[in-house]
């Protein structure tokens, strides 16, 4: 089910600066498709066994161990109230980096990396309030890619030290 | 092209403290009376180059304050003016003023101006004293001697100068060339050169390359003993230098002149300088509060010119010696070597190769360990760098306190991790002030029981396995058993009665708000040191411990670990997860039996170990994880102390001893109750390290780990 990221169409860098446009990439959970700023992506690399943390909330998986660093993986199916699904060995780690008081290497879990698309900001629709029933604080915007929806995350807000547990 | 200088202000600075560092220990080491020459060279010439950086940084204040200095270790060095108690303690005063304007001007901060007046004017008082004897009668010395500035008393001898000048035979070979130096002088005023080539051999012995020749040089002018020294300063250590002043007779009129153009200032004094002829013109300079305020002006104006470019805090950097570097290279040399081989063996490898294989891993195996050591090394400094500050405390405090006390060293070179020696350093500092205070007796109390006049205060560093161990003997009263007992009794800490082992009552020292000094001075005795000192070296994972004598001494026993970066630690599991614990915390790991422990209102459960009843925490429960074995006979308990407690941790087994590598959690996620950090094993698999005292937190008040879980139902 999960796909590994397409790189069919290379993407102009100078057109990307001339249009004023930010790529994002996109990865699944289930059929709804995410994305974050791509500059925040540090990498992409395949579920490995990580060490749990005691007294810590159930969509932390744990730690791994990034050449040496500790880095704490989040399951975001977990973090949005989604059934969990097994790990395999096609599910896909997403490293970013975590802005705030100071800059953290976080990683997520997802279903699968999908693509990468270059956005113009002003294409980015606010996200609508669903009242209490979604915390919309770490939804950035949506955008539509041809028939689809991409919601794009505020990481930030999202897997902040608080929202860490 | 103009060059930004500021760029080199780090190495000035790091530079000059070193060199404060240099003056300091080296005027402690000053005998009075009979001073080393070589001792106030050293000095002497860590006081110019702060002089001159400070100059080409454009920092006058430093560099103006520093010449005062200068001028008068000069005069010491030359002979002219003895070693006394006196002039050292100023100048030892002196450093420290030099230290704070220095720190000041790095910080970008302003200077306690007042202070550095006032050393700069006894100081230049001192100085100024010293010119005066030889030529002035004592009755001129009046305590009115405050107008006095450098400038003019450096140029007081209007005269001139007899140059005494012998080089030695190698002078040649350090690129010197005695013509050039007295074409200079001559450039200062009237040269004239007499020759004495009484040493020169028969020509058949000459070496070409050595200096037989001596001179004497007369200058006349106004010249200032520092033009002339400068001349000299290449050349000082390769030569016998005599610079005396010319019959100052000659010049008493000058002096009269100047002091007649300071109307205002005419007083008796001035009227006895030229009665006896003196050649000083000290009295016509500016009166020193205005060249004071000048001085600060010039401070304050640094201080603000820079505040204005407002840097950030200078980054830590730690010298590494040379060897250490040339000796990394090389283990990375043969890294290299290793990992090439290990390639070339893989690329066709046949099974008869394994011999070879397994020899390639245990030579990459010892590489990795021999470059571990390597950069661990590098961040080793030798504890002198803490030792050193105790001569000067130990000058200063046994002054104020009329005791007579003899410091003594050794292992200055034992090395121990950057991060431990600077918390060590405030420790150390109270447990030698402690033994100062305390410990050593005023010299008369140590004549009547029997001792020497002078205490002793040893200061000893070693290693010993993975640790260091710093002890402070003092050979003075010791510890007060009986002072003590009654102390605790009445803070409550002891019931009366209460039969307690001299070792017991030497521990009590280490508990909060104790203290047996009969007078609370500024030095110690008000009760808050002992226990924070040994709360800083556990926090460094060491620990302390007091082995005393009554009448005979004390001794305090630090014990480090070599690094803040590696411990040893003992893996173990428990419900499938492996954890670490701090091989310093733990006691003994023991099998149970259901006979030895006891439950408390059902639901404690205290472990008999001997003659104590330990609390058993079942790690399982105290971080919610899914037990494997939940019989206490069917695992092991591993009895842990922590913050002065025992407990008995419940663990399924234990796995393994090894050196663990500490990483931080905090980096990327947050501080977790009952976890100070994470490692990495061998397998690449992250385990957490256990923190003990958190661990009894969570299992005193299981709602610590409420606040994530509010956190997880939230979410």
């Amino acid at each position: 089910m999960s796909e590994l990221p397409t790189h069919n169409e290379p993407l102009d860098l100078l057109e990307q600066e001339q249009d004023g446009s930010e790529q994002y990439l996109t990865f699944l959970l289930d059929d709804e498709e995410y994305g974050v700023e791509i500059l925040r992506v540090q990498e992409i690399k395949g579920w490995d066994k990580v060490t749990h943390i005691p007294n810590s909330p159930h969509y932390l998986c744990g730690v791994l161990n990034l050449r040496g660093t500790i880095v704490p993986v989040v399951d975001l199916r977990l973090r949005f109230g989604m059934p969990a699904r097994a790990y395999i060995s096609t599910t896909v780690v997403v490293v970013l980096k975590v802005n705030g008081p100071r800059q953290r290497t976080v990683a997520i879990v997802v279903d699968g990396v999908s693509d990468a698309h270059n956005i113009l900001p002003e294409n980015i629709k606010p996200a609508p309030d669903f009242g209490s029933s979604i915390d919309t604080d770490f939804i950035s915007g949506l955008v539509s890619i041809e028939d689809n929806m991409m919601i794009i995350l505020n990481i930030d807000s999202l897997l902040s030290v608080e929202a860490l547990g | 092209m103009s060059i930004d200088i500021s760029q080199f202000h780090d190495v000035f600075f790091e530079e000059s403290f070193e060199g404060l560092d240099a003056m300091e220990s080296g005027l402690l080491n000053l005998n009075v009376g009979a001073a080393d020459v070589d001792e106030i060279n050293t000095i002497f010439r860590a006081a110019h180059s702060i002089k001159g950086g400070a100059g080409t940084f454009g920092f006058m204040g430093v560099s103006e304050f520093t010449h005062v200095m200068e001028t008068m270790l000069d005069e010491m060095r030359n002979g002219q003016r003895e070693v006394s108690v006196e002039s050292t303690n100023l100048l030892l005063e002196a450093v420290d003023v030099l230290r704070e304007m220095l720190t000041a001007v790095q910080q970008k901060q302003n200077t306690d101006d007042v202070r550095i007046a006032d050393i700069r004017q006894k100081l230049e008082m001192m100085v100024a004293d010293k010119l005066n004897s030889p030529t002035v009668d004592d009755t001129v010395m009046g305590e009115d001697q405050q107008a006095i500035d450098l400038e003019t008393t450096e140029t007081s001898n209007g005269s001139g100068w007899i140059i005494d000048f012998r080089p030695h035979h190698h002078l040649f070979q350090t690129g010197n060339d005695p013509v050039r130096m007295f074409r200079e002088l001559e450039s200062l005023g009237d040269l004239s050169i007499e020759m004495n080539d009484d040493e020169l051999p028969a020509f058949a012995d000459l070496e070409p390359e050595d200096s037989y020749l001596k001179w004497q040089l007369t200058l006349l002018g106004e010249i200032a003993e520092s033009d002339v020294l400068e001349i000299f300063e290449w050349v000082e250590d390769d030569c016998d230098l005599v610079i005396t002043p010319l019959d100052s007779n000659s010049v008493s009129v000058e002096s009269q002149t100047i002091d007649d153009l300071d109307n205002t200032r005419l007083d008796s004094k001035n009227m006895a300088s030229d009665i006896e002829g003196s050649a000083l013109a000290e009295d016509a300079a500016p009166p020193l509060s205005e060249s004071a305020e000048n001085l600060s002006a010039t401070v304050n104006n640094q201080a603000t010119h820079q505040e204005a470019k407002a840097n950030p805090a200078p980054a830590a950097s730690i010298r590494v010696g040379t060897d250490k570097v040339d000796s990394l290279v090389n283990m990375v040399g043969e890294l290299v070597i290793t990992q090439s081989m290990l390639s070339q063996i893989g690329e066709n490898f046949t099974p008869d190769m394994l011999p070879i294989l397994i020899d390639g891993l245990a030579q990459l195996e010892r590489n990795t360990r021999e470059m571990q050591e390597g950069i661990m090394r590098i961040r080793m400094l030798p504890i002198s760098f803490v030792f050193n500050r105790f001569p000067r405390l130990v000058h200063d405090m046994t002054d104020k306190m009329g005791k007579k006390v003899e410091l003594k060293l050794t292992g200055e070179q034992t090395e121990i991790d950057k991060t431990v020696m600077e918390k060590i350093g405030d420790p150390l500092v109270h447990l030698v002030r402690n033994s100062l205070d305390h410990g050593l007796e005023t010299p008369d109390i140590r004549l009547a029981a029997g001792k020497d006049e002078t205490g002793t205060l040893l200061l000893k560093a070693f290693h010993q396995g993975g640790n260091i161990i710093i002890e402070i003997h003092d050979d003075g009263a010791g510890l007060n058993e009986d002072k003590i007992l009654a102390k605790a009794i009445e803070k409550g800490l002891v019931n009366e009665g209460d039969a307690l082992s001299p070792e017991k009552i030497h521990e009590l020292v280490f508990l909060p708000g104790f203290s047996t000094a009969e007078v609370v001075t500024d030095v110690s005795g008000r009760g808050v040191g002992m226990d924070v000192v040994r709360k800083n070296i556990n926090s460094l994972g060491g620990s302390v411990e007091v082995f005393s004598k009554r009448g005979e001494g004390s001794v305090f026993t630090i014990r480090l670990p070599l690094t803040l970066a590696i411990m040893d630690g003992q893996t173990i599991r428990v419900a499938d997860e492996s954890f670490i614990i701090p091989l310093i915390s733990i006691i003994e790991t023991v099998e149970v039996k259901a006979i030895d422990i006891k439950k408390v209102s059902g639901k404690g459960e205290l472990f008999q170990l001997r003659d104590e009843y330990i609390p058993i925490i079942r790690l399982y429960s105290v971080f919610n994880l899914t037990p494997k074995i939940t019989e206490l006979e069917d695992g092991l308990l591993v009895i842990v102390e922590g913050d002065g407690q025992k407990m008995a941790l419940f663990i399924d087994d234990l796995l393994g001893q090894q050196q663990v590598v500490i990483k931080s959690l905090e980096t990327n996620y947050r501080k977790v109750i009952g976890i100070s950090g994470a490692t990495i094993l061998g397998d690449g698999r992250v385990a957490l390290i256990l923190d003990i005292s958190g661990v009894m937190a969570l299992y005193r008040d299981p709602s610590l780990t409420q606040i994530t879980l509010d956190n997880d139902r939230a979410a």
